[in-house]
């Protein structure tokens, strides 16, 4: 969620105290230094803030981003490693993925992004259950994804936790960015599938202020003077506690504009931060989304048109960009095939339907940053950022252009064209 | 008796307008770039059609646009075949049911709803001839259909053929692998599914032998049996066989019947068919493959790979494309070629793969698939090149008819979605495991 969770030690509650972390975090640190020292030349560099560079050079210093600039104006250190490239872009965030709960095998046991043991589960928490080797996230990785937010399903009232994490790394420690991104909720038709209650959509939206009513309360009995009468630690009202006071976002799945209303009424009535998902019938309650200032992170473009999602369009990415409502573009989840989708032709479809080429590259990058709170580390090239680019031999929406260069955190993780 | 001929004359007059509106004229598309498929890019091209035919194709001067022609400019615009989508579950139908696997006696052409608005997806997709499938849950699922996306009031009016009777009207639907593996009455196994294909293609030639044996003696002949004398049309090539079929060994098996009974196959799906390429290529069996965004979903797509159609183009393997609609969007099906480029196969082929491969694959190519005097004059006709993402079918034509334009909005939503534009789910056979 924020910069300040990264400090392991709040972050990452599992390792806290394990003897040699920080010579491990050393070692990385180090061998990241040993990879990175790279001059990344491009006849376009889309540094997404200002206009893009002609004939540009990013030179990367271990795992950040020192400078950006035209090639003229640079002289590229000796000793660097030079990468060329047609196009330049920063590293491509997947603004709403279950990839790592969800493989691509498709059966039960690697299929852990929804547990419908009970609709209301907030506390399952998104760490507990990456997989950063499942090869559904070096598949993104190679198509120049190197940011996935995560993390359980919609299809519960609320499924559990999301988090943010660098598409590399053997464990979720060292993938981790943002250990508890938001708490995932869903108002719609699938969870009614998934669950006997609730059945109804104002069953939904009862349930849903019940729960937040009982943490309110939770909130102030654990305040309580008298250490007597303050309630036992319920880690479902801790998560939802950490939502109404702001610490952690909600993120709520809502497709149809009657969810999409509902949700915004809860958001209005307790007052917690929120991130619209999905959003399918955004266009038909533009306005509204616009006053409530939430941002949006929308449908994957080719979602198909069924369920709660039967009325999404090709052109609500352009809607929402004419609103001036910030949004980005999610790869989202599938039940079947494609296992996930690819955030770089879901915005090559939206920039095919209304949205401007800049607009369609900063819903995949800069945008969902914003969104993320991660905006000072990612999203866009600029000096001090993570060096992470991606390398593209022709236009990158273009079906027929590859993606021929991936770097995280300053190291090369693929050479070749894809 | 004038008058009796003179109200035939009306009848028939009426009719035809019916199928073709003002079709004695001859049309002419003028000034777009032209992709006959077979032969070179036209620059500046001219195609000239009538009564649904097409009657020349040549560039600008080399074919003469006759003065009372109707001339269409398309200057900056693509002309290509009408696309032909080999695989496809659009309509709403479905084949076979739960009592049994195997199911060559049923008909997907008797439950296509023809208002279905997932017509209308393919349409915008430039899509002209589809072959309608019934889902893959069956190690044979049905009869598929032929279709040309004619404006329709009857399933008849859609046909390629002309008698569901006595005509060869689409495929035999087949699949191998895990989609047919379920319990009794279904296989369990890859094994005990061979086996209960072979031996009814068995009882097949059985009946065939009678039939051969009555040497067309009403009294000698086999009782009439619905199964026999679909699969006696397989036997004879006159029904090509349409396999779903994903994993290498699965494919193989689909060669191995093939050539114990000599039917006729296009492997469909064709997930790890760059694992024997060249097996294919030997038993010359056509593929039309599908072009996903990423692996996995299901055990047999893990290996699936943009690369499968270069691959087999290398080997000497006819390609061609499909949806699978709605596995993948028929109004994006443009892409499917596009990706297989990407991967390397080469552009003729890949545009090959989306027209003229699947009409061959279908027993259409003198029909459809290229863009040549006397064949249908089914065009789409594109904004730009049909491989690039920027690129939108703006206007699709079948048999001299304008059937879709992106410039109508009533016709533009479906090329785009929105509120309340599709009433039926795209969701439909991908959620009983019929479809991929």
């Amino acid at each position: 969620m924020s910069m300040r969770r990264f400090n392991p030690t709040l972050t990452l509650p599992l390792v806290r105290g394990r003897p040699g972390w920080g010579v491990l975090y050393a070692m990385l640190l180090f061998s990241s230094s040993l990879h990175a020292q790279l001059a990344i030349k491009g006849e376009t560099v889309y540094t997404m803030v200002g206009t893009p560079i002609t004939d540009g050079v990013v030179l990367i210093k271990g795992s950040k981003i020192d400078r950006v600039d035209r090639a003229s104006a640079v002289t590229i250190p000796a000793g660097y490693k030079v990468m060329n490239a047609k196009v330049v872009t920063p590293g491509l965030i997947d603004a709403r993925s279950v990839v790592g709960l969800s493989g691509m095998y498709n059966y039960a046991h690697d299929q852990g992004q929804l547990e419908k043991s009970d609709p209301m589960q907030p506390e399952l928490r998104a760490i507990d259950a990456y997989n950063p080797r499942e090869q559904l996230v070096e598949w993104l990785r190679n198509l120049g994804v190197t940011t996935l937010h995560t993390g359980h399903a919609p299809g519960a009232l609320a499924s559990g936790t999301t988090i943010v994490v660098k598409t590399v790394g053997n464990t979720v420690n060292e993938a981790l960015i943002d250990s508890t991104g938001m708490v995932a909720f869903t108002l719609g038709e699938s969870v009614s599938n998934n669950f006997k209650s609730p059945g109804t959509r104002s069953k939904a939206v009862a349930m849903m202020r019940t729960d937040f009513l009982k943490a309110k309360e939770y909130l102030n009995n654990r305040k309580n003077k008298d250490q007597e009468k303050r309630p036992a630690t319920d880690l479902k009202m801790e998560m939802l506690a950490r939502v109404l006071t702001g610490e952690v976002k909600a993120l709520i799945t809502a497709h149809q504009a009657t969810e999409i209303m509902a949700a915004l009424r809860l958001q209005k009535e307790f007052g917690f931060t929120m991130v619209l998902d999905g959003a399918a019938e955004a266009y038909l309650v533009l306005d509204e989304i616009k006053k409530s200032g939430v941002p949006v992170i929308l449908h994957p473009t080719m979602m198909r048109h069924y369920g709660d999602a039967r009325n999404i369009s090709f052109e609500t990415a352009a809607k929402l960009k004419q609103a001036g409502i910030l949004f980005a573009i999610q790869g989202g989840y599938e039940g079947y095939v494609p296992k996930t989708r690819v955030v770089l032709y879901e915005a090559a479809v939206a920039a095919a339907n209304g949205l401007s080429f800049n607009d369609a590259l900063a819903a995949i990058t800069l945008n969902p940053a914003r969104i993320l709170g991660l905006d000072k580390r990612i999203g866009s090239l600029e000096a001090g950022k993570d060096a992470d680019v991606v390398l593209f031999d022709g236009d990158p929406f273009e079906y027929t252009s590859h993606v021929c260069g991936v770097v995280v955190n300053g190291n090369v993780v693929r050479e070749t064209c894809k | 008796m004038i008058i009796i001929r003179l109200f035939l004359l009306t009848t028939t007059l009426w009719c035809l307008s019916g199928t073709a509106i003002s079709q004695d004229k001859i049309h002419a598309f003028a000034g777009a770039t032209v992709y006959p498929i077979e032969g070179e890019t036209i620059q500046n091209g001219v195609v000239l059609f009538q009564n649904g035919k097409i009657l020349a194709v040549g560039a600008m001067g080399s074919v003469t646009i006759p003065s009372d022609a109707v001339r269409i400019d398309l200057p900056g615009k693509i002309i290509m075949p009408g696309i032909v989508d080999t695989h496809s579950h659009i309509g709403g139908g479905s084949g076979g049911d739960a009592s049994s696997a195997l199911n060559p006696d049923v008909r997907i052409l008797d439950a296509i709803n023809i208002r279905d608005d997932t017509f209308k997806k393919a349409l915008a997709g430039g899509i002209t001839t589809v072959n309608v499938m019934p889902g893959s849950g069956h190690l044979m699922s049905g009869q598929t259909a032929y279709l040309k996306l004619r404006p329709a009031n009857r399933i008849e009016d859609m046909l390629f053929c002309s008698d569901p009777l006595n005509d060869i009207c689409g495929g035999m639907k087949m699949a191998n692998g895990t989609n047919s593996m379920r319990d009794k009455p279904f296989p369990g196994t890859r094994a005990k599914s061979a086996a209960m294909v072979r031996q009814l293609y068995v009882k097949a030639q059985d009946y065939r032998s009678k039939i051969a044996a009555a040497k067309g003696d009403p009294e000698k002949m086999p009782k009439r049996d619905l199964e026999m004398e679909a699969l006696v049309q397989v036997l004879e090539g006159k029904r090509i066989v349409q396999h779903h079929t994903h994993r290498s060994d699965d494919i193989l098996t689909v060669l191995r019947l093939a050539k114990e009974f000599g039917f006729r196959v296009v492997l469909h799906h064709v997930s790890e068919g760059a694992l024997v390429a060249k097996e294919i290529a030997e038993a010359k069996a056509p593929c039309s493959i599908i072009v996903i965004d990423s692996p996995g979903g299901k055990l047999e797509a893990v290996n699936l790979a943009y690369e499968t159609g270069a691959i087999l183009e290398k080997a000497g393997v006819d390609v061609a494309f499909h949806t699978d609609d709605g596995i993948t969007d028929s109004r994006l099906f443009l892409r499917s070629a596009a990706f297989a480029v990407r991967a390397g196969m080469t552009k003729p082929k890949a545009l090959e793969g989306l027209t003229l491969a699947g009409a061959r694959m279908l027993d259409l190519d003198k029909r459809v698939g290229s863009l040549a005097p006397g064949k249908d004059a089914d065009f789409a006709i594109l904004s730009g090149d049909p491989l690039s993402v920027y690129t939108h079918v703006e206007q699709t034509w079948v048999e001299g008819q304008k059937v879709w334009d992106r410039a109508n909005p009533e016709d533009r939503k479906y090329a785009v979605g929105g509120f309340q534009v599709f009433r039926e789910s795209s969701s439909g056979d991908m959620c009983d495991g019929g479809a991929e």
